[in-house]
């Protein structure tokens, strides 16, 4: 090949760039075999702790994974394969984004959905953003029910990119407080996110607040647990205008955090602003069925610093794990999943409410999820039974001023009676201690 | 083929679930429960298995098929890579446990893995600090325009554009727009480079900064960057390294030392991460050190006695970009990737792209009209304007999908006409390089003496060209 280009050696492929310009030999150690590899990750990954019972989920959840998911997700064809900007090399991918699509439509009962973004968190700020185009507004409420690691990320965004942010204070009962709404909406508000089953576990009915939005105008943002949505009811039937939420259930490792799977669905009048790859069904010059990316005019390679978002890609590979969940486990295995989540959570709420000391936070419905009031402070709690092998929940303080002795317990179907049990007799000797 | 929701038969369940029930039922109010259940596929496991596989096998691949998508990197993604981030050691942690009080204690192998990747990104781009925490490159291009803004504030500057060439990615004036600023396009001059005096006659006081990708999107690198890092420092400005094109350079050349402050790297392109028929995909971002304030939240940090923590109390911080610490599972196989290409192989890997390209380049030639003369990097574009009357290079393209192969980036950069734009990355060996370049004048041949047939290609795929035009105005977006 250096014949063909008439040179001697690498170096004179780079010579039209300045000899100033080259760095050094890289400092890093030199390269190590397959097997090395493997023995050094291992050894480093033997660092964590694998064996804690996990009751911590507040926003993401320790489900199981039937074996096909990784069986099929990690064929090469799927895996291996770029965006399909070449349909008829892609009709695999394309079409199981289709299926997921419509898989997200059924879950939240809405018309259409995109072929998924990087996160439930990164989903929610375009959720707002698309609102906020939609109404022409600038101003957004969020209710503090929202999940508050969502909350975190919306303050950055919005702070960055000149969107007025506003909070508005859960009721007592942890869930959207109506009469503060009744105060702040008014016609300046372009959009109010809401979160349902809320941070806290409680469910809530939110048509006739969704109703109340529509009347000054905004758009109702529903971030949701797409495993709650086996059971609960959905943000279509309520009303909502844009659902995001975050898929890491359907088939997703926990994985320290990512990669997840953000979702979007919304109302068809609104999809020409919605941002990220869309799927659409045609046919080709035969009549034969084929899907295409579609709807790209709203997008950043053709419409550059005019596009309704700076996206370019999907985590499509997430969202092939989730309709490929979603398939396996089914319209009934569905429900079983989230009946199985339900039971052991209220199985567990009995147990807790039985101990002296401890009491509701809140609202007594829940899906899967709830917060107690511990008699003290809930980190340390937690703590204690972090050295005995138990996450036993999430702390709420890390996050609301005055939540010292709340503590957030989720439950899914793989924690056990004896699980359970075990738990909450060693959360008992903790309050004693 | 069928879709998985007309294989359904009422009943038909797949995977068994568990039935076991330790409590007794409760009655939640209707109110706040769906009417129906969502209509799901009813279909057993091995319907599942069978769909998806056959699904797959519509699919080209790297795994299957030579992939030279120009500006996508398409390069083989080794195993082991796969293998290593997938040991249930690092998958199964939940991301809260480290906030948990005592919790680092339990993650300290995935601490410790994000800790090295960062180092490791540093010492190979020549930059102080990375973040690890944007999910894709043009989430860490946002995050870096985002760090920009916070830095220009912080010095009381006022700023009110950012300057990016015409041969960039989309994503650069839309990442620039969303973070706050106006775009200024600068032209490419006849050699493929931003114009250099239209690019000072646009530089002035307001510039906040300028995105480049070096080598550009054009194969092409511009000698002149010292210059121009000086000249938009002088302003106080920012440069803002776009990576992804670094897999041309690594190894030999470092951002961080050519005068850059920020820069992204796409995980996904240079560091063999799969990209998943698009994404998930992970873009670390890098700065030099006077931007490490500005960084987001939480930052791993060592302490003196070996322990991996995490930081929230960084004041001038632009705060949380993620829920996490960034697609952990990419990282992961980018550790995995690096530790096994090591400084020798990072070195190699540039040399052997920039090499493949040349030599399928100078093996092109003859067939096209080629945009710039002169060497590219680890791709080039070629121009289809001069193929035969009425055919076109979208035509080139469906007539490779017949004979095996992904096409080529087509139409991109936007500044070139019929643009074909070929990347075949360091994984390809002469062989394939060679069988290419065959198939490519045979199909130039075609054009001239049957090119109703290359309008018809492609004619080996399970569909034909699809119609745009009605997917757009049919609008079916779901299975109804």
């Amino acid at each position: 090949m250096f014949q063909t280009l008439g040179i001697a050696d690498f170096d004179a492929l780079f010579e039209a760039i300045p000899d100033e310009l080259r760095s050094d030999e890289l400092d890093i150690p030199e390269g190590l075999s397959e097997m090395e590899v493997m023995q050094h990750v291992r050894k480093l990954a033997s660092k964590n702790s694998t064996d804690l019972v996990n009751f911590c989920g507040a926003g993401f959840y320790d489900h199981y994974i039937p074996a096909a998911v990784d069986a099929l997700s990690s064929r090469g064809e799927f895996y291996t394969a770029y965006t399909p900007y070449q349909p008829e090399a892609s009709q695999g991918t394309l079409q199981a984004a289709f299926e997921y699509q419509t898989a997200i439509c059924r879950l939240t009962d809405m018309e259409v959905a995109n072929a998924s973004l990087f996160d439930g968190g990164t989903a929610l700020i375009e959720g707002i953003m698309m609102a906020l185009r939609q109404t022409r507004r600038n101003k957004v409420l969020v209710d503090t029910g929202v999940n508050p690691i969502y909350r975190e990320m919306l303050r950055c965004y919005t702070r960055n990119i000149s969107i007025d942010y506003e909070e508005v204070q859960i009721s007592n009962n942890g869930l959207a407080d109506r009469a503060a709404y009744a105060d702040v909406l008014n016609d300046s508000v372009g959009a109010v996110v809401l979160q349902n089953p809320n941070f806290f576990g409680c469910l809530d009915n939110l048509t006739e607040l969704i109703d109340s939005i529509h009347e000054v105008k905004a758009l109702a943002i529903m971030s949701v647990y797409p495993m709650a949505l086996s059971h609960v009811e959905t943000p279509g039937a309520m009303g909502a205008d844009i659902v995001t939420g975050e898929g890491q259930s359907l088939g997703l490792p926990l994985n320290f955090g990512g990669p997840y799977l953000g979702f979007m669905a919304t109302k068809k009048k609104y999809v020409r602003k919605m941002p990220g790859r869309i799927v659409g069904e045609t046919e080709d010059g035969q009549g034969r069925r084929g899907y295409v990316l579609t709807l790209q005019a709203r997008e950043q390679h053709i419409r550059r610093e005019k596009a309704t978002s700076n996206i370019c890609s999907n985590v499509q590979l997430c969202a092939l794990r989730a309709i490929i969940y979603l398939s396996l486990v089914g319209r009934e295995g569905f429900l079983d999943v989230g009946h199985q989540c339900m039971d052991r959570a209220n199985y567990a709420w009995h147990k807790l409410m039985a101990i002296e000391g401890i009491e509701p936070a809140f609202n007594r419905r829940f899906f899967n999820e709830f917060a107690i009031r511990l008699p003290k402070d809930a980190s340390e709690v937690v703590s204690t039974l972090v050295d005995q092998g138990i996450a036993a929940g999430f702390p709420a303080s890390r996050y609301y001023d005055g939540m010292e002795n709340i503590l957030l317990l989720a439950f899914t179907e793989k924690r056990t009676k004896e699980e359970i049990d075990i738990m909450v007799t060693k959360l008992e000797s903790a309050l004693k201690a | 083929m069928k879709l998985i929701y007309e294989k359904s038969s009422p009943g038909r369940s797949g995977v068994q679930m568990s039935s076991i029930k330790i409590s007794p039922t409760e009655e939640i109010p209707s109110k706040y429960l769906r009417s129906e259940s969502a209509e799901l596929p009813e279909v057993s496991e091995v319907e599942v298995v069978r769909h998806f596989t056959a699904l797959s096998r519509l699919n080209f691949s790297i795994d299957t098929h030579f992939y030279p998508l120009g500006s996508c990197t398409m390069k083989y993604n080794p195993k082991v890579c796969e293998a290593a981030a997938n040991l249930p050691a690092l998958t199964d942690v939940h991301p809260l446990w480290p906030q948990l009080r005592g919790g680092g204690l339990l993650t300290q192998g995935s601490l410790g893995l994000l800790y090295k990747t960062e180092r490791l990104l540093s010492k190979v781009t020549g930059f102080d600090e990375f973040t690890l925490q944007p999910m894709a490159g043009a989430h860490g291009e946002l995050t870096g325009v985002m760090m920009m803004a916070a830095y220009h504030k912080d010095r009381g500057n006022q700023k009110d554009h950012i300057i990016i060439p015409d041969s960039a990615h989309g994503t650069n004036p839309a990442s620039a727009k969303i973070g706050g600023y106006d775009v200024v396009t600068i032209p490419s001059d006849e050699n493929g480079r931003m114009d250099f005096e239209l690019f000072k006659a646009a530089l002035n006081e307001k510039t906040a900064g300028v995105m480049l990708t070096s080598p550009n999107t054009l194969g092409v690198f511009n000698p002149r960057i010292k210059e121009i890092c000086d000249a938009v420092h002088e302003v106080d400005g920012l440069m803002y390294y776009d990576g992804a094109n670094f897999n041309a350079i690594m190894g030999r050349y470092r951002p961080g030392d050519m005068g850059f402050d920020i820069c992204h790297l796409n995980l996904h392109k240079s560091f063999a991460t799969p990209h998943g028929g698009g994404g998930p995909a992970s873009g670390p971002v890098g700065v030099v050190e006077r931007l490490r304030p500005f960084l987001p939240i939480s930052r791993v940090v060592k302490t003196s006695d070996g322990i991996y923590t995490l930081n929230y109390d960084e004041p001038k911080s632009i705060g949380y970009i993620a829920p996490f610490y960034g697609n952990f599972g990419i990282i992961a196989r980018a550790y995995a990737y690096i530790l096994s290409l090591g400084r020798d192989g990072m070195l190699g890997t540039s040399n052997r792209a920039v090499l493949n390209a040349n030599y399928l380049q100078e093996k092109l030639r003859p067939l096209f009209k080629e945009e710039y003369k002169g060497r590219c990097m680890h791709e080039f574009v070629f121009s289809g304007k001069n193929l035969p009357s009425g055919i076109h290079t979208l035509d080139l393209a469906k007539g490779m999908i017949d004979r095996n192969i992904h096409p080529p980036t087509i139409y991109f950069p936007l500044n070139i006409p019929e643009a074909i734009m070929i990347e075949p990355t360091e994984s390809e060996g002469r062989e394939t390089l060679d069988h290419f370049v065959e198939v490519m004048e045979e199909l130039v041949e075609l054009a001239r003496t049957d090119p109703r047939k290359l309008q018809e290609a492609p004619v080996t795929t399970p569909v034909g060209r699809l119609d745009e035009v009605k997917a757009m105005r049919d609008m079916r977006l779901s299975y109804t």
